[in-house]
């Protein structure tokens, strides 16, 4: 049977959610246009004022936020209390620019761990279990925010941190650890350690994964689960936000549900700005209605997935979102081809190779160069060279069939490719044009 | 009766052998023989060692695919002509050759090792004993 941690909000009726949400929305606008000086400019260029949004029918007519925003606030321009308020920071890893630093009051800490909660019982957690947290501890918003979520379920919390793979197995076979949490890759990592270490997935207690923080396949789903011998459950959110559990996978599996009481999403046309309707595929966009510390109005995630509604099998009411297909921003054009990661990962796990990899895109003769470095694993090997160019040939012909344009594909050494325990660096962009 | 080689992935790169043989040295494991096949990006290194089994644990505990095969070695008079009268038994017995290559210098310099990578094992060890050619086993490595 589904068990949920906060039941009377996760199952209510849609009209109940709306409700909240519009009170809480109008409150967070007013809150946003006092306290928040670089957004209130935002709204007056848009001829907007808290009068003009009564409900979230209205929130179309408010500004939207980027990363841009935040780049160009740094640091404190939109923190929305006294500094004396907030009681935590958290900060993205800055791959892609500037840092971002998000700031949390006690109240926000508090709602954004529920959140995590919640994940953790839709993917079977009570205080029965053992939970261990393998994502980093730190600035990183994995570790501490599951952390958080763990210990409101009241499940034994184990603050393993990334890393350091072979005590991480030690803790689960000796402590018991039946949920784990970390990024898939590192799932997959573990996955492998554990085969070399000729252990089965009868030899360790796992029964559930919460897995975040980067984009990831079906394919890697199914490889995860077969090599742990565990549920594998996706979880969503960005440090903007508050961290993972904006949203979260249930027993279903096939999408995850948003926090509505705290997060409102639409879907945009990236190009146009203009909302489209549900089940239509676009850029996803939150609005946080009760953080004060970071309140995000209308904060452009650049993530490209559909929003599904209807009541779940699980019994949850919150709308659904589909596991992102990736980033307008992870996004490559390579010869005017757009090429998204997760396509080359596809091909590949469906080749028989592991989800190592990394993309090069370079520029010959004014001509981009798409580069693909394949680990090589103990299964693809063989001593015949003839074979291995016959398996390299079959993965190019499946990347050009999958992304419409031909990859060279390298094969390279085993554990070449730097391994994420925050995230992966999938691809390597030479381009200077 | 085959030997057992153990091939190796490695990328082509600078280094790559080096570090490869350094895990042998020092794990003080001599290589009887050694062969490397290279394409565009990666390589395969094929060695002969006196106890594979031993050589591949301590290879992938350093990280480094590999496999064993099997492979026929064979004694050749170390004369005009001596590799010639092995290959026109494989020729007659119909076998086809993936790869060859030479083992290291045993105590008998009047002789040498050819290291085959043959398409049918049993028919090729059938003929050349048929042809009276020595055919050696792991145990006469270690004693070569």
């Amino acid at each position: 049977m589904e068990r949920y941690f906060q039941e009377e909000i996760e199952c209510a009726s849609e009209e109940t959610i709306r409700e909240m949400q519009n009170k809480k929305l109008v409150e967070q606008v007013k809150h946003v246009w006092d306290n928040v000086p670089y957004y209130r400019k935002k709204m007056e260029e848009k001829g907007v004022t808290p009068d003009d949004i009564k409900s979230v029918d209205d929130l179309h007519k408010l500004p939207f936020l980027s990363k841009y925003d935040l780049r160009d606030s740094y640091p404190y321009g939109l923190l929305g209390v006294p500094k004396k308020d907030v009681v935590r920071i958290h900060s993205t890893s800055g791959t892609t620019g500037k840092r971002v630093v998000a700031y949390y009051t006690q109240g926000d800490l508090d709602l954004w761990e529920e959140c995590c909660a919640r994940a953790i019982v839709a993917a079977g957690g009570s205080n029965e279990d053992v939970v261990q947290v393998s994502y980093g501890y730190g600035l990183f918003t994995g570790g501490m925010g599951l952390h958080g979520g763990s210990q409101k379920v009241g499940c034994m919390t184990v603050p393993a941190s990334s890393g350091n793979t072979e005590r991480q197995i030690m803790f689960i076979r000796d402590l018991n650890a039946t949920i784990i949490c970390c990024t898939p890759s590192y799932a997959a990592y573990l996955g492998e350690s554990m085969r070399e270490m000729g252990l089965t997935p009868d030899d360790i207690p796992l029964k559930a994964g919460i897995f975040g923080a980067e984009a990831w396949s079906e394919e890697m789903r199914r490889d995860i689960q077969n090599t742990l011998g565990i549920k594998a459950y996706d979880i969503y959110g960005l440090t903007e936000l508050s961290g993972p559990g904006v949203a979260f996978e249930c027993c279903e599996q096939n999408g995850m549900h948003i926090n509505e009481d705290h997060f409102i999403a639409e879907i945009i046309d990236p190009d146009t700005e203009e909302v489209l309707p549900d089940g239509t595929q676009g850029e996803l966009v939150f609005t946080a209605i009760d953080k004060k510390a970071f309140p995000m109005l209308r904060y452009r995630t650049r993530d490209i997935c559909t929003l599904t509604r209807g009541k779940c099998s699980c019994g949850r009411t919150f709308v659904k979102m589909a596991k992102p297909k990736g980033r307008t921003d992870d996004m490559l054009i390579i010869r005017g081809v757009n090429v998204f990661p997760s396509q080359i990962e596809t091909v590949l796990l469906e080749h028989g190779y592991q989800a190592n990899y990394q993309i090069i895109v370079g520029r010959e003769n004014n001509t981009d160069t798409l580069d693909v470095h394949v680990e090589m694993t103990p299964e693809m090997f063989t001593d015949d060279i003839k074979e291995i160019n016959k398996r390299q040939a079959d993965l190019v012909k499946g990347m050009l069939s999958m992304l419409g344009i031909k990859a060279k594909v390298t094969l390279v050494a085993p554990k070449s490719i730097t391994r994420s325990e925050g995230k992966a660096v999938r691809v390597i962009d030479n381009r200077k044009i | 009766m085959s030997v057992k080689q153990i091939s190796i992935f490695l990328e082509n790169k600078t280094g790559r052998l080096d570090e490869m043989t350094d895990v042998l040295s020092k794990n003080n494991i001599n290589m009887r023989a050694v062969s490397l096949a290279e394409t565009d990006g990666f390589g395969i290194v094929r060695i002969i060692v006196d106890d594979p089994y031993g050589a591949t644990t301590v290879l992938k505990d350093a990280g480094y695919i590999n496999k064993l095969t099997s492979v026929v070695i064979v004694e050749v008079p170390n004369v005009p002509g001596g590799l010639n009268k092995v290959l026109k038994v494989f020729t007659e017995a119909g076998i086809n050759l993936e790869y060859i290559y030479a083992l290291s210098a045993g105590k008998e310099p009047q002789k040498a090792y050819m290291i085959f990578r043959v398409s049918d094992h049993k028919t090729a060890e059938a003929a050349l004993t048929r042809a009276g050619i020595r055919v050696l086993t792991q145990d006469d490595i270690v004693e070569l």
